[in-house]
């Protein structure tokens, strides 16, 4: 048995719930003659990999629904061993470069070239290219993108290369301009009901209006966090009556923990056991942007309006200090230090101007 | 690059296989390059040296610089096609462009032994015309400011023993990346960033070209979001029209496909964002009425809380967060209100947001930071 989300996510592009429009124009590229590169960007869970599976299903048929997954193994120059998962059917491949890190160009050129220069050998395919799905593709090095400017322009006969990110921020121009951009944002309030009472109704019981609307408020957007909370909350109370209460993840609660630690107590001593905590929260993989986010969040939900952009400006600042540091641990200290003294000195009302720029 | 490979690859697939690289398929860029130095738009002063080189059928080594998208790869392609015709484009031309295959070791390689090479004439040519072909080959170095520096000094050398025989031409965007002895050996030719007139010449016959309707507010839209950048501008078009085709019923191009191509935030939203951190911005009504809703923006800056709620929800709309500080900028330089004051503290706070995010900071952190900080130096302003 497989999750909700999995189950029911949707195969063709005409069984997607939203974005009518950019559908259609999906479904009409696919169909016509020339399909150009495309770059799918947009928040997480907004349906980015769904389109973009829906799209080669429309372009292969059902062929590219058979999976298969390597393990490839390359070498870099220096001869080093990188192992990268590979899946792909006979249509298309999808990789994840950023799993090997610094040496993402390395399986750029290589998995792209090897592909781009074998031609499509079923001559029953639908088209005479194959795709390639690079996911994670704003985390690609300058290096990476500079090789693929070049592999999208040689080799648009047999090949066309599909990107998928977050933003298109980090992405370098001459890239931006060889694809077709397609922007899939979140789905709205409204959307996000009508897929879970769709999938409600697969399932067969009633969804109450309650219900759904506290999941969604949970989920901010994000479409694969919803139905997972909402399969999970149906395990729980099999009719979704009453009040519901919907788990919040064990490192949400933790760190909310720690935000109203800060609050109640500036104390060295309360600094070293917000430590003991942010460390026990690295140490469990959570990454360290999310766990500024979420307790500056859950501290400007209870400061004087005067002091909240104070705590967002600094956490804004630590966040840059800590992806060109090294140690992040240093920088979420020195955040909390500061918010701490940021809210005594508010407190006591003392003139801070002196102390403003460090 | 593409023009080197193109013709083989075409010509022998084309046996096998009909349906390979269709004229559809082909890039716009490329399909309407200038094929002669007389198409090249608006580079009077270069195109006229060049036209004289062309009579008298010498030519020095090159250096082209210029911003991207202005002409410089189409100068010297199509030149050396008038130079040489079809026939011994070929053997005569070696054109090398991205930065992966340009080490030292392809200097001393491939430049070397192709620079080495005597050329050899074929006097008549397959379509009629007679061309000058001079008695030397021509080596491009296209984006020559991306090679290191230790391959550009290797080519000093070269450059020079192979003189006879050999030209090269080298194009770049920065001059100052390209080192002093062999800027020295060249001369140079600035390319200047386009007139919109003649862009707008440009994407309007290429648009009766591909019988493709365009309306002049779409035209504008293009040349506004490409910034002086003719390649971005007609690879837009493409995309635009693309999508225009093959939509059910058939639909002109709108400002707005342009615009969610290139990635632009919609003005609407600009327009909301900037009301709700206190830049008062006048409405105009959008190109086609639509965009715009009747709502009076409320002047008045708002908390924290607003600007919060508002940052996330353009953050979950999946707008890229630099693409929304340029507009923004914009907005705000141009503002005809705000003070000097507030306007340079607006400046500072963008300068160091665009540098958080090229050190990969988090998106969300650093819109609502511009917002917040924004929206206290209007307030301070006033």
């Amino acid at each position: 048995m497989s999750l909700w989300v999995d189950k029911y996510r949707p195969k063709t592009l005409d069984d997607l719930h939203y974005h009518e429009g950019l559908s259609t124009r999906l479904k009409s590229l696919a169909d016509s003659p020339d399909f150009p590169h495309m770059l799918f960007y947009g928040p997480s869970g907004a349906g980015k990999k769904t389109r973009i599976g829906c799209t080669l299903r429309a372009l292969f048929g059902q062929g590219v629904e058979k999976l298969k997954i390597d393990q490839r193994v390359f070498l870099t120059p220096s001869k080093r061993k990188l192992d990268l998962n590979v899946v792909s059917s006979n249509y298309h491949t999808e990789i994840t470069p950023s799993e090997v890190g610094n040496y993402d160009r390395v399986v750029i050129q290589e998995i792209l070239k090897e592909i781009a220069q074998t031609q499509q050998v079923d001559m029953n395919a639908k088209q005479r290219f194959k795709v390639v799905v690079l996911n994670d593709a704003d985390s690609l090095s300058r290096d990476a993108q500079a090789a693929l400017r070049r592999t999208m322009e040689k080799y648009m006969t047999n090949i066309r290369i599909i990107l998928c990110a977050n933003s298109t921020s980090k992405l370098i121009a001459p890239i931006k301009s060889r694809c077709l951009l397609v922007r899939v944002a979140a789905p709205t309030f409204q959307e996000m009901k009508t897929v879970l009472e769709h999938v409600a109704k697969k399932e067969k019981f009633d969804l109450p209006e309650t219900a759904s609307h506290s999941i969604i408020e949970d989920s901010n957007g994000n479409m694969r966090k919803a139905l997972l909370v909402f399969e999970a909350l149906k395990m729980q109370s099999t009719d979704l009556s009453g009040p519901l209460t919907i788990a919040k993840p064990d490192w949400e609660t933790y760190c909310y923990k720690v935000a109203d630690m800060i609050l109640q107590e500036q104390t060295p001593q309360r600094v070293m056991d917000v430590r003991a905590k942010l460390y026990e929260l690295l140490s469990h993989c959570i990454p360290p942007t999310v766990v500024l986010k979420t307790i500056a969040d859950r501290i400007v939900q209870n400061v004087d309006e005067a002091l909240k952009a104070d705590i967002m400006h600094w956490a804004a600042i630590y966040e840059v200090r800590m992806r060109n540091g090294n140690k992040k641990i240093f920088h979420l200290e020195a955040w909390v230090v500061k918010v701490m003294s940021l809210y005594k000195h508010f407190f006591y009302d003392i003139d801070m101007t002196g102390f403003d720029d460090c | 690059m593409d023009k080197f490979f193109q013709p083989q690859t075409t010509r022998t697939s084309q046996k096998q296989q009909k349906h390979v690289a269709t004229p559809e398929a082909q890039p716009w860029v490329e399909k309407y390059r200038p094929k002669t130095i007389e198409e090249v738009a608006s580079q009077e002063h270069t195109v006229a040296v060049l036209r004289k080189s062309l009579m008298s059928s010498n030519l020095p080594h090159m250096l082209f610089y210029g911003p991207p998208g202005n002409g410089k790869t189409s100068t010297i392609l199509a030149l050396s096609r008038q130079l040489f015709g079809p026939d011994n484009f070929r053997t005569r031309v070696l054109e090398l462009n991205a930065s992966d295959e340009r080490g030292i070791s392809i200097v001393r390689e491939k430049i070397k032994d192709f620079a080495r090479q005597t050329p050899r004439a074929i006097t008549t040519s397959s379509d009629g015309k007679t061309y000058p072909c001079p008695p030397f080959k021509i080596i491009i170095l296209d984006e020559a400011d991306s090679m290191t520096q230790d391959a550009q000094a290797a080519l000093r050398r070269i450059m020079e023993t192979y003189a006879r025989i050999t030209r090269f031409c080298l194009v770049c965007n920065y001059v100052t990346r390209i080192i002093e002895p062999l800027a020295s050996r060249c001369s140079k030719f600035r390319f200047l960033p386009l007139a919109p007139q003649s862009a707008e010449t440009r994407l309007s016959q290429i648009a009766t070209a591909e019988s493709i309707p365009l309306s002049q507010p779409v035209v504008r839209t293009l040349i506004s979001t490409s910034q002086g950048d003719l390649r971005r501008a007609i690879t837009y078009l493409q995309s635009a029209s693309r999508l225009a085709l093959v939509s059910q019923p058939r639909e002109d191009i709108t400002v707005r496909d342009v615009q969610e191509i290139a990635g632009v935030v919609p003005d609407a939203v600009m327009v909301d964002f900037a009301g709700v951190i206190g830049v008062e911005v006048e409405r105009e009504v959008g190109e086609d009425g639509m965009e715009v809703d009747e709502k009076p923006v409320q002047g008045k800056a708002k908390g924290f809380d607003d600007i919060r709620a508002k940052v996330r929800e353009i953050v979950r709309e999946g707008y890229s967060a630099s693409q929304l500080l340029l507009q923004l900028h914009d907005m705000i330089i141009l503002h005809p209100t705000l003070t000097s004051r507030a306007k340079s503290k607006c400046a500072l706070v963008l300068a160091e947001a665009d540098k958080a995010l090229c050190d990969g900071a988090d998106e969300e952190l650093w819109i609502l930071e511009v917002g917040v900080r924004v929206w206290k130096a209007v307030s301070d302003s006033r």
